[in-house]
């Protein structure tokens, strides 16, 4: 991408930290950081502290080796970008450990996966290595955020077909279930791993049609 | 032993990389168009997850745990080095590929020609990475059962790689979706699988 050109520079933030949320999903259209996309979304709640700690580490790591990139020799930059995103990471799990202790012991080592999240490695292979530094915290950001918003789509539907709440609050009224009478029960095949990857190709695929990629 | 054979054989089926919790998803869904390259980054997996786990093991024993430092003097004690696991897990796994890259290339060109493309791409498969992690986070009694564990998800996860390679390449006869085509089904087909692989559950081991 030319990021060098001057004129209408809102334009090209814009478009930078809008097209990996629509048509640019680092998730379904370019298949990076399904690692650890999936065991999280069983429960909103984490889907969201998880789709937050790697934007902020997409983000801040894409800056700090932009800035880095006419100074790290190419032989070793892979280890490099590696110390950088490590830290970054050990940060966001002590910020978690120390303000959001429930959440954090929710996403066990899902936290650490962060760094080997092949969203932040790749970013920072394709665009922060060749631009400017402001440019690849926006891309950073937009791409962590194309990346949460898959994470709560799929919570989305894992928490309310499978335990009838929302981020804790019981969304299906109680009176609909069988145990008291009615005529409901929960799909428990959503809380086991399976329907996570079916949710998700199930996303491609309407993605798909309606982008027509 | 007992322990041993159960852990090997649980972190094999029940408790599989992919099916389980979708570590190294990103290579399985890339690099699983037909079986003989799968076969051989399955290989280099279960390779490089019986090298560095066990040394990270031996590291997390001796020097990361609250008060593993004993060791070197009584006044180190009271240290926990455990926030730099992640660094210390990272880079070891990360030198450990280089090193291996290098060592294979010298030695043994054949096997390097089959695992030599792969070996870059495993540096950051959360496969290995995580198995670490889990390996911290379960607190495995000793070198035998981290080893253990460290085979047997290398091998479950070959399992699951190979076993949708299988699939993916009769899939290319049967007449899909156009936008399901890909990347949709293997999802999907992923999901299937491990429905399949939920019946192992029910073992006691």
């Amino acid at each position: 991408m030319d990021t060098e050109k001057t004129g209408n520079n809102t334009g090209l933030f814009w478009k930078l930290f809008t097209a990996p949320i629509g048509k640019n999903n680092p998730i379904t259209v370019l298949i990076l950081g399904i690692c650890s996309a999936l065991a999280v979304t069983v429960q909103l709640e984490s889907a969201l502290v998880m789709g937050l700690a790697v934007t902020v580490v997409t983000g801040f790591s894409s800056l700090i080796v932009s800035s880095l990139r006419t100074t790290i020799s190419p032989r070793i930059r892979i280890i490099v970008q590696l110390v950088v995103v490590a830290a970054l990471v050990i940060i966001v799990d002590q910020v978690l450990r120390a303000y959001a202790y429930n959440a954090s012991k929710q996403l066990s080592i899902f936290v650490g996966l962060i760094i080997t999240n092949c969203i932040i490695m790749g970013r920072i292979e394709a665009f922060a290595l060749a631009n400017r530094p402001w440019l690849s915290l926006i891309d950073g950001i937009g791409n962590g955020l194309g990346y949460g918003m898959i994470l709560v789509i799929v919570a989305f539907f894992r928490e309310l077909f499978g335990s009838g709440t929302l981020l804790g609050y019981q969304i299906i009224p109680e009176s609909w279930y069988i145990a008291n009478g009615g005529f409901y029960e929960n799909n428990g095949l959503m809380i086991l791993p399976p329907a996570a990857l079916i949710v998700v190709g199930i996303i491609i695929w309407v993605q798909r049609s309606f982008y027509k990629l | 032993m007992e322990n041993i054979i159960s852990i090997f054989v649980k972190s094999i089926f029940v408790d599989n990389m992919i099916f389980a919790f979708f570590l190294g998803m990103c290579s399985y869904i890339a690099v699983s168009k037909n079986v003989k390259t799968a076969m051989g980054l399955g290989m280099a997996v279960i390779f490089v997850q019986m090298v560095t786990l066990p040394i990270n093991y031996l590291l997390n024993t001796y020097l990361l745990t609250p008060g593993s430092l004993a060791w070197i003097s009584p006044e180190l004690a009271d240290m926990d080095l455990s926030f730099l696991s992640f660094i210390i897990f990272i880079a070891v796994i990360a030198s450990i590929v280089q090193i291996l890259e290098m060592v294979i290339e010298k030695v043994a060109p054949g096997l390097y020609n089959q695992l030599g493309i792969f070996l870059p791409l495993i540096a950051v498969n959360c496969a290995i990475m995580g198995g670490s992690l889990f390996m911290q986070e379960r607190e495995y009694a000793g070198l035998g059962e981290a080893t253990a564990f460290a085979l047997g998800s290398g091998i479950g996860w070959c399992l699951a790689i190979v076993g949708i390679a299988a699939i993916r390449e009769k899939l290319s006869y049967s007449n899909v979706p156009v936008p399901l085509r890909g990347v949709g089904i293997t999802f999907i087909l992923t999901g299937l699988m491990g429905i399949a692989f939920m019946s192992f559950m029910g073992i006691k081991l």
